[in-house]
């Protein structure tokens, strides 16, 4: 690590001397497109799904495109190390993936004007090369709460969340809001196990929830573990996949799953970039753009069940239902939402709450 | 026996199956730091094991055989290890590091195309009746093999090197290099041994992650548990028994933390989130306090030719 901190610094001297003699042409015949992952491409989710989009770059340009890639790229000091290691290797445009990347991701791309900046989940776009980019999950968390409500048991529905961040926790509201819709009864429970991605704790976060006689789980963490914890049970616990299809569980434990589908949004930007149309932007698509899919709906749920929970993709995807329509109380019982409006984008981005019903604190 | 709405006994259990992992990395670390060498690898053995005992499981369809190979894998990285600091007196620590990074690269590559495969089980061991014990029965009786022998092998370590010929050898490499050289002794023989033999029991641990606690492959799935390991040496004094300690405190307060929160514990999750980290070095600190940087072998990372 000290060895390549060194070679970094030597070379963000040697670039600095350099910078300002590579300007941007209007369009480009080759792009470098870089990409900075979060886990490991294996992690068979969230930087699973980036990367599939990557490689749809590269189906979708060729040679005139060239991809290059970090996996399990420490949120932090590293971050802006890889990152200011990428620029001065020639990358056009860089995509970071994890929220955690959003200060390197501005620091770096303030000293480098010349190359575009991609952010996926953030809000800060300080300097005119960065742009952000994210997808809305919370649409396919409704989906799932929907069916969480109608397939539980016991009654007890659990989460297991990554980080205290407003993406989680507008996952969590949106997944309880619907469950508690179609069933009034649901409790939810929410373990924070303050990592993207560590099977064995996520596994363990998903047996604590389990012996506290949960039986449907939803995660927003990287890796399948969750479900293989659940595989265990034979069927008495259910779940969904994340980020990724998690097709593998699809004859135990995974009922349906939200699927991150990025290529679209990558192809478009790096096409952006070769026919010189590139503009900084704020993308926040859903169900409707397709960069949220709702993965095949197993058989081991009931067949009203599943049209209830179609019904809803549709419908959010059309734009008639709004995951979060009031009234919305917060949990402290004060007013978020009057009846029938819905939520503004600003609120749910920096949502810091629970909605009404949910019992615990989120973590400060 | 009941904390709020948990459930002590599986909790008790949970942790036994917890803290086999690092429990069997930091054993292995133990006997290769006692021996005077000092091998910051452990995580990238580790995963090796995850991905060679989860390959070697799913190919002959027979869990058993998969620790074997995990061991296997394990030994396999350690070797290298031996010859570049043993052979080439290589220096230790950065040896050591560049090992982890070697294995997470390696077993990423191997473990290509194994996402998403569901190994063969390992089951608890048949103790009939006894297992039907309320209380004892889910704590001590309703685990699979190699809890029971994660222990066995403490009491065996511990025997060992406390009361055989063979331990008194391993120590005085690792106190004196010097002293055991003029005495006759094939020092880096020995300290081979050792490490192969911490190898082995790292890549068990590390196949216990990928075949019992999480039974799937994902890269990087032993997510920095070998470090942990080797913080619990250190914190345990180099004593067997306070590696157990060590292991079943760190494992058990991960479990019972994260058990709090599912029942809604009124502590804020902060807390509950650093205390396993917390109260295991607490603990370690204050059993061993004084006596702790004493009991380091004094030869720990130094390198050894015989020029004399």
């Amino acid at each position: 690590m000290l060895r390549r901190t060194l070679l970094t610094t030597a070379a963000l001297g040697f670039g600095l001397a350099l910078s300002g003699t590579g300007a941007m042409a209007a369009g480009m015949d080759h792009v470098k497109a870089c990409f900075v992952y979060v886990g490991p491409i294996g992690d068979g989710g969230w930087t699973f799904q980036h990367h599939q989009g990557a490689l749809a770059v590269q189906e979708a340009y060729g040679d005139k495109v060239e991809l290059q890639w970090q996996e399990s790229v420490p949120e932090g000091a590293d971050a802006e190390r890889v990152l200011t290691q990428m620029a001065l290797g020639g990358c056009n445009v860089i995509f970071t993936t994890s929220f955690g990347y959003m200060d390197a991701t501005n620091a770096v791309a303030a000293k480098f004007p010349d190359v575009k900046f991609e952010h996926a989940t953030g809000f800060k776009r300080d300097s005119a090369n960065v742009s952000t980019y994210n997808a809305r999950f919370y649409e396919g968390r409704a989906v799932e709460g929907v069916i969480a409500g109608r397939m539980t048991k016991s009654n007890k529905i659990g989460y297991i969340g990554s980080f205290p961040i407003p993406e989680v926790v507008m996952g969590i509201n949106a997944y309880y809001l619907n469950a508690k819709k179609v069933n009034p009864n649901v409790e939810l429970s929410v373990v924070w196990a303050f990592t993207w991605f560590d099977p064995a704790k996520e596994a363990d976060a998903a047996k604590a929830l389990i012996d506290q006689g949960v039986d449907v789980i939803a995660s927003h963490t990287d890796s399948t573990a969750p479900l293989a914890e659940a595989a265990k049970t034979e069927g008495k616990v259910i779940g969904f996949g994340q980020a990724s299809d998690m097709s593998e569980y699809k004859d135990g434990p995974r009922v349906t799953s939200i699927i991150d589908n990025w290529g679209p949004y990558y192809v478009e930007r790096v096409g952006a970039l070769l026919d010189g149309s590139y503009e900084q932007k704020d993308t926040w698509a859903g169900i409707a753009g397709g960069e949220v899919l709702i993965g095949e709906i197993s058989a081991s749920v009931p067949a009203e069940v599943k049209a209830e929970a179609e019904k809803l993709r549709d419908d959010i995807a059309a734009g008639t239902v709004h995951p979060f329509t009031g009234p919305i109380n917060k949990q402290d019982g004060s007013a978020w939402l009057a009846e029938g409006a819905t939520a503004p984008d600003g609120d749910l981005l920096g949502m810091n709450f629970y909605v009404e019903g949910i019992s615990g604190d989120i973590p400060q | 026996m009941e904390i709020g709405s948990i459930n002590l006994v599986t909790l008790i259990a949970t942790l036994m199956v917890a803290a086999v992992p690092i429990m069997l990395a930091a054993l292995g670390e133990l006997v290769v730091e006692k021996s005077g060498v000092l091998n910051l690898g452990v995580e990238g053995m580790m995963i090796m094991g995850a991905i060679c005992g989860f390959v070697t499981a799913v190919a002959t369809g027979n869990p058993f055989l998969g620790f074997v190979g995990g061991a296997a894998g394990g030994a396999a990285l350690a070797l290298v290890f031996a010859f570049l600091t043993q052979s080439l007196l290589a220096n230790q620590v950065a040896t050591g590091l560049a090992l982890t990074l070697f294995g997470l690269g390696l077993s990423s590559l191997l473990g290509q195309g194994y996402n998403g495969i569901k190994p063969p089980p390992t089951g608890a061991v048949p103790f009939g009746p006894l297992a039907d014990i309320p209380v004892l029965g889910t704590i001590l009786f309703s685990h699979d093999w190699v809890v029971y022998f994660s222990i066995a092998m403490i009491a065996a370590v511990w025997w060992v090197l406390k009361s055989t010929r063979t331990g008194l050898i391993i120590r005085a490499v690792g106190e004196s290099h010097d002293a055991a050289h003029a005495l006759g002794y094939k020092v880096n023989r020995i300290r081979l041994a050792c490490i192969l033999f911490g190898g082995a029991l790292a890549g068990m641990g590390g196949a216990y992650v990928s075949l019992v606690r999480v039974p799937q492959w994902t890269d990087g799935i032993t997510a920095g548990a070998g470090w942990i390991a080797l913080a619990i040496v250190v914190f345990a004094s180099w004593k067997p028994w306070r590696v157990l300690i060590g292991a079943y405190l760190f494992g058990g307060i991960t479990g019972l933390q994260l058990s709090l929160q599912a029942a809604g514990s009124k502590i804020p999750v902060e807390y509950l989130s650093m205390s396993p980290y917390l109260i295991t070095i607490l603990v370690l600190v204050i059993m061993s306090s004084g006596r702790a940087s004493q009991n380091a072998p004094a030869a720990l990372g130094q390198n050894f030719h015989a020029a004399r």
